[in-house]
């Protein structure tokens, strides 16, 4: 394809096939001086921005600002919607009004019905009718559940299955809107629609034939929808403004589409920054314009909602959206990917004010600019809002365009695709198999086939002797709800729009997840190194256990118990593997657990390593609060030992917090120690950190009065939120963790 | 081979430059009146580690040390200057940037330690003979013997002097200070610290009475004040 739209752009393939990476590869302009050249915010920025402001301090006083309740999710379903018909340099809201929710009965009509119940609405009369001649996801996933899965979904040995609402962790291409317009890309979907039909035409070929037209449908849906804004995105974007337009049409089409836990961006900064330097050396943008507009897209995607129940908030505290937008990382062993759009992005948690979205996320290398380095280390003192994820274990895998989906989830963009999964209790299957499979706080039989262990001290054999084959069992139910889940969310709640923007037929993630990871780890080692006595109850259940004697904890850098956390997760991962995935997916493996530590701790009973029935777990692979006594580094070092590489492919999540003093005396010693604490961190392949710089008695006075501290922003596990959105149980159990300090 | 030390830091931030791992040595011969340390005299109380298994566990914090190093600190690092030099070697051996934080009174061996050292952290703690002897109970000589054999050696100096008020605070002592400092070469940074009393509750504990008992703790804000002067009065040419 030729077209004026194109000129002055390098390169030759991407042109004729849809290959973003290549012509990303072939344009863009590495950056690497400091932040001196940035801007302030535009009026029209701070305007608008004003007026969003306001609106979220409604929002919160109220749970939701607004919902439409008389229309269901769709690209083009809404009618248009501004925030300042003036002053808005980039449009578009999910429904006509400024956070205004959705709602979306696809995945479920039962979350519909009790989110909306509990801010105070009544489910309409025509979306009760809709939706009761047509099947919903929920429904087709509890007709095909078996017995043993409802019995550990019920117990909590399995949890945060997305059976009720969309999957999420899908990440479309957005880009690919800016690049090639709606037109050629609907071209090439037919084209391989065509193809497909030369196949032999299986049950796969079938539904992919299905699954292709839905995307052209939802393709054009796309365009329609950008029309009614006045854009015309048939064709490619002609310059920066359009590019960002464009690829936050492809964006905001997802979000009208979908509700999934995790709605991520994927990889935009260095893509737009190709049209912002073009328009620049064009002179048809001063630097002001271009801050402007890049201001104005992260406040259309802070503004993203979506309708949830308490419960979903309990698990995900804080009304997250994971509009994660991964930044930096290398083309390859020299260049970075480095532009002075990632510097744009995150400066705008300078020019709005520190916020929790979109998902700020710097894929790190040590070998990145030193100046880009040091300007996320000082953004992350400052604001808390960033996390960091090792670009050196991620690239070889997904080659340099990939994106992270949510917290930690890698995927190439529009090549790679995730289906995403809950998590599994690690902490819960090992009581399990001291009380021979019956849930230690419901009282049911959870899991058959197993004895209760009537031991007077545990032996570490025996316990990992059938620890292994509890694992087998629970293995076996997670594959078989994952595989139920996502057959039936393909059937009945596909991402068409999404979909649509990525290659047809993509290489498909199952990304299963594992909770309680650090207390699975300090009781094994309990077990193991001191004496371990359980107290049987009347019905022999082992309610609570004495220890004798000393034994390491994992988070110390020792080698006997990180060893042990290396073992489990090799271990739950084979087993995983050793089942076959609905549409030939990879196993993946994380170490996650978002706020949903606290929801698993409360319902998992006493656990050998000390913690009592009901405390929250550590957040994801983090070492349990106060364990880690050792200091910081040697932290970190334990984390870093779980290994990514063919196991935990799917991310392993460390939250770290440090007060600011120890980071070093001045502001610059500060950010130097920073880049020095992750340099060495990811050096030793280590793969995610969660940078917090703040003292505890900031969050303590926070807690108190919240009115002081409005913006105030933390990583949690994986994502940030306003620490003000937390709920009080979550804000002590943040409070709880390891600050580490000690000079 | 053997070494005595009280306490391990793999994250030490303000002794030298970058993130540090600080290996506090046990013993020291100077009996300083504002001593925090006051658990590190005795060589044979600390704790016993051998200096392969030291090194073993400052390599497991190499990665972080890009900009950084490891620093010999105490009591007095000088004092056990076999073992100093020992484990020193290995650091420069593994590429590690190597720092001694040190009063310079040991027993000799200076020439030999010091082949291995890149910055030599040194604590001035008075600059004539009678405020010496009485800060520290001990002679100026040896600390004049060391500087000496540093000087030669032409291993680049931090310095540091603990402001003690109405001890040492006066801007007559900071001229004065600033001329001792310019004499010698090779100094990178002269840093005041604050006489502070994180120590008090020590001695408690090991039964010794307080030397400083009603002495109040440097105030920041002179003592910023006071190093800018100090700033002032050595040129920038000598950093």
């Amino acid at each position: 394809m030729k077209c004026e739209f194109w000129d002055d752009f390098k390169g030759e393939k991407w042109k004729n096939s849809v290959n973003v990476a290549d012509f990303i590869k072939e344009n863009y302009t590495e950056y690497k001086g400091d932040e001196s050249f940035l801007e302030e915010p535009s009026e029209k920025t701070k305007k608008v921005w004003h007026v969003c402001e306001e609106a979220l301090k409604e929002e919160l006083k109220k749970g939701i600002l607004d919902v439409e309740l008389n229309i269901a999710s769709g690209i083009n379903n809404f009618k248009p919607g501004y925030i300042c018909p003036e002053d808005d340099v980039i449009v578009g809201l999910q429904t006509d009004g400024l956070l205004k929710r959705i709602v979306n009965p696809f995945g479920g009509m039962r979350m519909v019905v009790s989110a909306l119940k509990a801010y105070g609405y009544e489910t309409s009369e025509s979306i009760k009718k809709e939706f009761k001649y047509r099947k919903t996801h929920n429904e087709g996933v509890f007709d095909a559940y078996t017995t043993d899965i409802r019995k550990a979904r019920h117990a909590g040995l399995i949890t945060g299955l997305p059976d009720a609402y969309g999957r999420g962790r899908i990440i479309g291409d957005y880009r690919r809107v800016a690049l090639y317009g709606i037109d050629f890309l609907i071209e090439q979907k037919q084209k391989d629609l065509l193809a497909n039909e030369k196949e032999e035409l299986t049950e796969y070929n079938i539904r992919l034939r299905e699954e292709i037209s839905m995307q052209i449908k939802a393709l054009d849906e796309i365009k329609k929808m950008a029309k009614s804004y006045n854009s015309d995105i048939s064709m490619p974007a002609k310059n920066a403004k359009e590019a960002v337009q464009w690829t936050y049409f492809g964006y905001l089409a997802a979000i009208k589409e979908n509700n999934g836990a995790a709605m991520s961006l994927g990889r935009t900064s260095t893509f737009l920054d190709i049209y912002i330097n073009r328009d620049l050396k064009r002179n048809i943008i001063t630097e002001k314009e271009a801050q402007e507009l890049i201001d104005q897209f992260i406040i259309k995607l802070r503004m993203a909602r979506h309708l949830r129940t308490p419960d979903y908030n309990e698990l995900f505290a804080g009304d997250p959206t994971w509009v994660t937008e991964s930044i930096g990382g290398m083309l390859d062993e020299t260049h970075s990917l480095v532009t002075k759009t990632s510097f744009r992005y995150l400066h705008t948690l300078t020019n709005l004010s520190s916020a929790p979205e979109p998902n700020m996320t710097v894929l790190w290398s040590d070998k990145l600019p030193d100046n880009f380095k040091k300007y996320c280390a000082k953004m992350s003192i400052n604001t808390d809002a960033i996390q960091y994820e090792n670009d050196e274990l991620m690239r070889p895998i997904h080659g340099f365009d990939y994106a992270i989906a949510c917290c930690v989830s890698a995927m190439t963009v529009g090549k790679q695709m995730q289906f995403f999964g809950a998590r599994c209790n690690l902490a819960k299957a090992l009581l399990y198999a001291i009380t021979g499979g019956v849930d230690e706080v419901k009282r049911e039989l959870v899991v058959d086939g197993f004895e209760k262990m009537t031991d007077e001290y545990l032996n570490y054999d025996k316990v990992m002797k059938v620890y292994d084959k509890m694992l087998d069992k629970v293995a076996k139910i997670y594959v078989d709800a994952m595989n139920i889940i996502h057959f039936m969310h393909d059937k009945y709640a596909y991402e068409a729009g999404q979909m649509a923007l990525h290659d047809t037929d993509p290489e498909k993630l199952m990304a299963f997840g594992i909770a309680g990871l650090s207390v699975a780890i300090d009781s094994l080692s309990a077990i193991k190194f001191a004496k371990v006595k359980p107290i049987y109850d009347e019905e022999g259940i082992a309610v609570d256990f004495v220890t004798e004697g000393e034994f390491p904890k994992y988070g110390n850098d020792d080698d006997r118990v990180d060893e042990i956390g290396i073992d489990l997760v090799q271990r739950f991962y084979n087993k995983l593997k050793s089942h076959k995935l609905y549409k030939n997916a990879k196993h993946t493996l994380s170490v996650l657990t978002i706020t949903s530590n606290v929801v698993y701790g409360k319902k998992t009973g006493t656990t050998p390593d000390g913690r009592k029935a009901g405390e929250p777990f550590a957040p994801g692979a983090n070492p349990m609060h106060g364990r880690d006594s050792s200091g910081a580094l040697a932290s970190l070092n334990s984390v870093a030992k779980i290994p990514y590489c063919n196991v935990c492919e799917d991310g392993i999540s460390n939250t770290f917090s440090i007060i600011p003093k120890a980071l070093g005396h001045s502001a610059e010693e500060r950010v130097e120690n920073l880049v020095s604490i992750m340099d060495g961190y990811f050096k030793q392949g280590a793969h995610h950190l969660n940078v917090n710089v703040l003292n505890r008695e900031t969050l303590e006075d926070a807690m108190e009065n919240p009115d002081k501290y409005p913006n105030l922003t933390i990583r949690v596990s994986g994502y940030a939120v306003r620490f003000n959105r937390l709920s009080r149980e979550q804000q002590l159990e943040v409070i709880s963790r390891t600050f580490h300090g000690t000079i | 081979m053997i070494g005595y030390y009280s306490s391990l830091e793999p994250m030490g931030l303000v002794d030298g430059p970058g993130l540090r791992y600080v290996v506090f040595l046990q013993g020291c011969k100077l009996r300083c009146l504002y001593c925090h340390n006051p658990e590190t005299w005795k060589l044979k109380e600390g704790k016993v580690i051998t200096s392969e298994e030291l090194l073993h566990k400052i390599l497991r914090y190499k990665n972080y040390y890009k900009n950084g190093g490891v620093t010999f600190s105490g009591g007095e690092p000088l004092l056990q200057s076999e073992f100093l030099i020992d484990i020193l070697k290995k650091c420069k051996e593994n590429n590690l940037h190597t720092a001694i934080d040190t009063s310079g009174v040991g027993n000799g061996n200076y020439e030999e330690i010091l082949k291995y050292v890149d910055l030599i952290i040194l604590d001035i703690k008075a600059i004539d003979e009678e405020k010496y002897s009485y800060i520290t109970k001990a002679k100026m000589n040896e600390f004049s013997k060391f500087l000496a054999i540093a000087q030669k050696m032409q291993n680049p100096f931090w310095l540091r002097t603990v402001i003690v008020p109405g001890f040492n605070d006066t801007k007559e002592d900071i001229l004065n200070l600033s001329k001792f400092v310019k004499k010698i070469d090779n100094v990178k940074k002269v840093e005041l610290l604050a006489y502070h009393l994180f120590g008090v509750d020590k001695y408690k504990e090991l039964g010794i009475d307080y030397p400083l008992e009603g002495i109040k703790p440097m105030d920041e804000d002179n003592l910023l004040e006071l190093q800018n002067y100090l700033n002032s009065l050595i040129s920038n040419d000598d950093k």
